[in-house]
This record gives C-alpha cells, structure tokens and sequence, in this order.
C-alpha cells in the first residue's frame, strides 16, 4: 500500500484568527490509517483550536482540512461527525441526567435525524455495541446509574467510550487524564492502545508519563505553529522543544 | 427493531398522583354546580398549555415567555368563529359596526366556516411556534435571549391587538357569543358537554407528552438540554428537536385557548399578552417542571388561588403570586411535583 492510501487525515496550512490573534498559524500536520498520534504544546500553543477546526466548531480563515480526500473544513459539524470524526472535550462531556448506558445508546445511534428518534427505548441493532462498550471502559456495573454521579475519572472514561461507540474512524481526545490519578492514567492508556489499527487516535495531553505510556509519536506545536514531530525520546532530546515546552515541564 | 428495552423512566413505580387527578375529574360534574364546573373547566384548560411548559422547559430548558401568543391565536380563531356563526348571512360583527368598519376583512371570511376554524386553531399556532423557534434556533440563540425575544413576541402581539381594535374588537376582545357548532353556550348541556371535551382532551395531551418524553426524542431534548454541544457533537443537528418540541408546545397552547374562551365566553388582549405569560411559567414552576402532572395541579391550585384571592382582595393577588414564585423556586425547585416524589425527570 503507498502512503497516500493510508493518509487518513491532512491538516493543510490551516490558520485561525481571532481577531489579530493567530491560534493556528499556517499549521499543517497528516495522520494515517491506524495511526495512534500525540499532539503536545504548551498552553496556548493552539492545541485545542486544531481540534476545534478538525471538527468544525472553528473555522479556519484560510487552509484546508482533508478527511479521506474530502475538504471537510466548511462542513455543518454533524456532517463532519457523519464522515467519521468525533472527539472527546477537554471538561468531560457526559450528558449528566441521562444514564451510563443511555450516553452510549445517544452516541451508538447511527441515523440521528430527528423522526427517527420518535420510539421507544434502545433499538436492538444499537444494544451490542452498547454493551460492548460498557465492558471496555469498565463501566458495566455503572450502567443504569445517571452519568452525573459518575467519579471524575468514570465520566472521562464514558465520554470516551462515547466517542468510540459513534464508530467513527478519527477520534480525537482532548485530555482525556486531565483530573486522573496514575492508576487511572495508566488505564485510560491500555484503553486507547487496545483500540487497535481500525481507529486513528489524536491525543492530546500534558502528562509526560502518559504520553510515555502511548509510546506514540509526537507532534510538537508552538504558538500556533508546527515544532517538531518525532518519537518521545527524540522530542526530549530536541533542544527547540526544551526550550519552549519542557524546559518549563521539567 | 424487534426487542425493545423500556427506558429507565418507564419501568419506575407507578406515580399515584396522575389516577387521583383523573377520579377527581371524573367525578367533579356530579359534584359541582355549573358556575363551579365552568371554572374548573377554564383551569384545567390552562393546564393543558401548562404540559407543554413542561415539555419545552422542564425537559427542553427552553423558557417561553410568550405562550400567550398561542393560546391567543387559539382563543381568537374559535372566537371569530362564534362571532360569524351567530350573524345572519351578509352582516358584521358588532364591534365592527360601532368601528364604522364598511365590510368584513378578507381574512375573516373562512372562520365562518367551522371545519376552517378548527383547522386554524390547530394549524396556525403550531406552524407559527415553528417557524418562530426553528428561525431563533437555527442562528443559536438560545437561554436568556430566547426569552427575552418569546416575552417582546407576546407585547408586540398583545399592542397588534389593540391597535387594530376595527378587526381585532382592541382592548376589550371578543366576546357576547351565542352557540357554537350549532350547541347553545347558555344551556347547561352545552357546559357539561365542553367539560367532558376539556377532560377527554386533556387526558390525550397527558398521555401523548408522557410517551414522548419516554421516547428517544424525550431523551435527546433532555440530553440538548444538558449538553448541546456534546449532542452536536455527537452528530445530531440540534435544531430539529428544539424547533418540534416547542411546536407541540404551541399547539398545546393554541387548543389551550381555544378551548378556555368556549368556556369563558371572551378572549381579550388581557388574557394573553406579557403578564399572562409570565403567570403560565408561574403555574408550572409551582407545579413541578419536570412532571406532567405537577404542571396540571400547579396550573390549577394557582388558579384556584387567584379566583379566591382576587375576588377578596384584587391589589393582593400580584404580589402574593411574585411570593409564593420565590419561595418555590429558591426552596423547591422542583415545584409540588418535587415534594411528592423527589427528583423524577
């Protein structure tokens, strides 16, 4: 297979400006098939405004975002979610008075146009993958309590799980230990690593032991702009990106 | 699509409360003489509109403040209705007369029609409530704003009014209306009969919110609510939900007023512009606004009260009502509904 097969994702020059300020800064990045990626960056280095774009809550004023060879950057966001991208918010995102289970039937649901949804309870097409689910984020035995009781940690894991039950082919996760012990980093990190090669990961996160964890290359931004990109080790030993990012980290 | 799992809400015990409301309905024509039953008939059309605040704002976290609007073009369709139904061929309203209006309007013609008039009060309400929703919602306005913006529509249509007093009988309304559909309003059968209609419809409107709010449409506008950009993200366009529910609020709201101005005999500015409005919103958080049946004996008890009250004591009434709002929403904030059963969605 060439390269271009597998290329799953092409950020292209994408800059988004607020008004004078450059949170994305003619930033370019490509993700393939199966590819488990780490975006790192101090804060403000625009980390969450590429996830903002890729999934249309942000527009770029100029470049393109490239999904399976369509420019998806003008895309409604539920289109764009269709196409197979879905991502996990910084502040976990649980919908807090529906059920565990519930949160995963709303993402599991396939046609989600609004006629459809006149019915009662969980289609059976929908159940397996619930359960599923339920069972890889271990939260089985939290299944019929409301999503708002969760522990902090549990929500991350549901609102996880909720990404990856749409089905989509691109998840992105912003954060998804922000708040977590090392116990429940080091889950969270067999969680993505047992996704497999069908999904295509974008993570974003601040700790290092995590991202260690991953053993996944590294993107690097800055104000902006790409840095650097690489495996962990040659990250760490790359004298722009101490500079910038972990020379304040360590 | 063979196996069904019932939602979470469904398979709780069953609520009391909903079977001693409907006993109580039941039983009250043969209790009551025909100025009382009139009365519970008026209220228990009000809570009709109230169910659909519980749809929209409990469930939807959308605040109307201008439900009157609709419960006005309801009482207005069936109101004009009564006025042509009653004149012989060729002559006008009265008020339109002492107006020194020339001819009927155009649009008034077809509600001498009563297939028209029923059409129109199920049909422009809800196509109104949609556009109306489906325009605010689709820019993304929404919380405050939204009503604030429900609460200008309820001043501008109450003003539309009594400018235009030539078409529209102003300030005063319309009212001094003889039968309808061919049943004399002054005879007592007539009374009991629209208190059975109320009663049956109000037993459907219970019946029909409970299933949608059981459905996954129920589920989705709770979920929009918590969280609309999760929802969005999750791939649904949000609008539709918002935009429908707040339709069959409207409509609610339109066969609410209708079926109110049967039984008082008069629909006026008064009854449906910004003050009204407010007290609809006020019934149901006194009610419960998660719960069907609070929102029903919160429009009623509140109404109630208002009667008892304002004919003793007029000047008190406002200001009795501003309190019993504060005290509810600060110490139960799910209304009576809350007391009763604790926090059920």
């Amino acid at each position: 297979m060439s390269a271009v097969a597998d290329l799953l994702l092409s950020v292209d020059g994408v800059t988004v400006d607020y008004s004078g300020f450059k949170a994305l800064d003619a930033f370019s990045m490509t993700l393939n098939r199966g590819e488990t990626r780490v975006v790192i960056g101090p804060n403000g280095a625009g980390k969450s405004t590429l996830c903002d774009t890729i999934i249309g809550r942000v527009r770029p004023s100029d470049g393109r975002v490239i999904f399976r060879g369509e420019d998806i950057s003008r895309l409604p966001e539920p289109a764009i979610v269709g196409r197979g991208i879905c991502r996990k918010f910084q502040a976990p995102g649980v919908l807090p008075m529906l059920s565990v289970r519930e949160n995963l039937a709303l993402a599991a649901r396939r046609d989600r146009r609004w006629w459809k949804s006149v019915g009662i309870g969980i289609p059976a097409g929908d159940r397996q993958v619930i359960e599923e689910t339920l069972e890889l984020v271990g939260l089985a035995e939290r299944a019929d309590i409301p999503g708002g009781q969760l522990a902090h940690g549990e929500k991350q894991w549901l609102e996880i799980g909720m990404v990856m039950a749409t089905g989509a082919e691109l998840l992105l996760l912003d954060e998804p230990t922000a708040g977590m012990g090392p116990a429940e980093t080091s889950r969270t990190a067999e969680l993505i690593l047992g996704l497999g090669a069908a999904r295509s990961v974008l993570v974003i996160d601040h700790d290092m032991s995590f991202v260690e964890q991953l053993g996944a290359p590294v993107t690097v931004m800055h104000q902006g702009r790409f840095l650097k990109q690489g495996s962990i080790a040659e990250v760490r030993a790359d004298p722009d990106v101490a500079a910038v990012y972990l020379g304040h980290a360590a | 699509m063979s196996k069904l799992v019932p939602p979470a809400p469904l398979r709780r015990a069953k609520p009391a409360l909903p079977w001693v409301l409907l006993a109580l309905g039941i039983a009250a024509p043969f209790y009551l003489g025909a100025y009382d039953l009139n009365l519970l008939a008026r209220f228990m059309a009000m809570a009709i509109l109230a169910m659909g605040l519980v749809l929209i704002w409990g469930h939807g976290g959308i605040l109307s403040l201008g439900q009157g609007v609709f419960f006005g073009l309801g009482g207005y369709a069936i109101a004009m209705h009564m006025k042509l139904a009653d004149l012989p061929a060729g002559e006008m309203p009265d008020f339109m007369v002492w107006s020194g209006r020339e001819a009927l309007p155009v649009w008034w013609e077809p509600f001498a029609s009563p297939a028209f008039a029923l059409a129109a009060i199920l049909i422009v309400p809800t196509l109104l409530g949609a556009l109306f929703a489906w325009a605010v919602f689709h820019r993304r306005v929404g919380g405050t704003y939204f009503a604030l913006i429900t609460q200008a529509l309820a001043l501008a249509f109450a003003t539309l009014i009594i400018s235009r007093q030539d078409v529209t009988g102003g300030f005063n309304g319309l009212t001094d209306f003889y039968s309808v559909f061919g049943f004399g309003l002054a005879s007592p059968g007539t009374g009991t009969g629209l208190y059975w209609l109320t009663l049956a419809v109000l037993c459907l409107a219970y019946l029909g919110l409970r299933w949608l709010l059981a459905s996954r449409f129920g589920m989705l506008l709770r979920a929009t609510r918590d969280g609309e950009n999760r929802v969005r993200f999750l791939g649904y366009a949000t609008t539709p939900f918002k935009t429908v529910a707040f339709a069959i609020a409207a409509l609610l709201a339109g066969i609410a007023g209708a079926l109110f101005t049967l039984h008082a005999g008069v629909v006026s500015p008064a009854l449906i512009g910004v003050v009204p409005s407010i007290e609809m919103v006020v019934w149901v958080a006194i009610g419960g606004r998660y719960s069907l049946a609070g929102a029903i004996v919160g429009a009623l008890l509140v109404n109630l009260a208002r009667d008892a009250v304002s004919s003793a004591f007029p000047e008190l009434w406002l200001y009795l009502m501003g309190a019993l709002f504060i005290v509810v929403v600060t110490l139960f904030p799910n209304g009576l509904a809350g007391l009763l059963k604790g926090n059920r969605a």
